[in-house]
């Protein structure tokens, strides 16, 4: 039995595509920050699949990860602060109730 | 051929993501949410440890698990009324989440089957193949002005971090 390039690929399908089904079904905006952070997680681990598969010998895929991991913390913190600001504006983080500044 | 225990550890690795992925996603609590948000990226840096890249895995647990983590509570718990019993998640557009999902899901699987070098070499080749890698690799990488290094791009990130504690500090700041 050999671990494969798809048997790693196949756990960030399902990360993936649970994502994108939160991302759409969400109301609250937390939860629909968590969902994109399962993306973003997704996405992280096939580009060190693909190092550890394709180029062996390189580690750019894990320094790109790196500086992903980085981007996303900072994109949460930012996100964090907005919705924290929304909650104190609307009282509540229910994306049916955001609609001033909505176009 | 790769060892049991590994195979053994990628399985229960495995299904702990599909399990805690779907109930991140689907939990009626968002506490709850996020804890299984926590256990999917936990599971993800056990896929980096068995991958060999150790330093990244260590990085994954200490900045997701750790940092946004804590984000995240803290936000959820700022967010909610402290007295108010917490109001389940709501829903909407479930149909045309599934759709798109079910969609997305079929792409990527044909993308995933029909790609060349699938089947091709197991993880304890590609492991014998390359050599380790150790932190004096990764600093002289971060720290390089030359081809596969990359100075530039660690210092535009901690200027980017710095623009986002000033960010976020300015827009969570009352008035």
């Amino acid at each position: 039995m050999k671990l494969t390039m798809l048997w790693y690929l196949v756990p960030s399908i399902i990360m993936f595509v649970c994502g994108i089904y939160g991302f759409m079904t969400r109301k609250n905006l937390i939860a629909i920050l968590i969902s994109l952070e399962l993306m973003l997680n997704s996405a992280d681990l096939n580009f060190v699949i693909f190092n550890r598969y394709l180029f062996p010998g390189s580690m750019e895929g894990m320094i790109f990860t790196l500086f992903a991991v980085a981007l996303a913390a900072a994109e949460t913190a930012v996100a964090i602060a907005i919705i924290i600001n929304i909650y104190r504006a609307v009282g509540s983080t229910d994306i049916n109730e955001v609609k001033q500044m909505k176009f | 051929m790769d060892s049991v225990g590994n195979i053994i550890i990628y399985f229960i690795i495995a299904i702990a993501i599909l399990i805690f992925s779907f109930k991140a996603v689907t939990s009626k609590k968002i506490l709850r949410a996020a804890t299984y948000l926590l256990f999917v990226l936990l599971g993800t840096a056990v896929f980096y440890f068995q991958m060999g890249y150790q330093f990244l895995g260590a990085v994954q647990i200490a900045v997701y698990a750790g940092g946004i983590m804590v984000l995240f509570v803290f936000a959820i718990l700022l967010t909610h009324k402290p007295n108010e019993k917490d109001a389940p998640l709501r829903t909407h557009r479930k149909l045309w989440g599934v759709l798109v999902s079910i969609a997305a899901a079929i792409v990527l699987i044909f993308a995933v089957f029909y790609m060349p070098l699938i089947h091709g070499f197991s993880l304890v080749d590609c492991l014998s193949a390359s050599k380790e890698i150790t932190m004096h690799d990764i600093g002289v990488a971060f720290t390089g002005g030359d081809k596969f290094q990359y100075l530039l791009p660690f210092e535009a990130i901690s200027v980017l971090l710095l623009a986002c504690i000033i960010g976020g500090v300015t827009i969570a700041r009352k008035n």
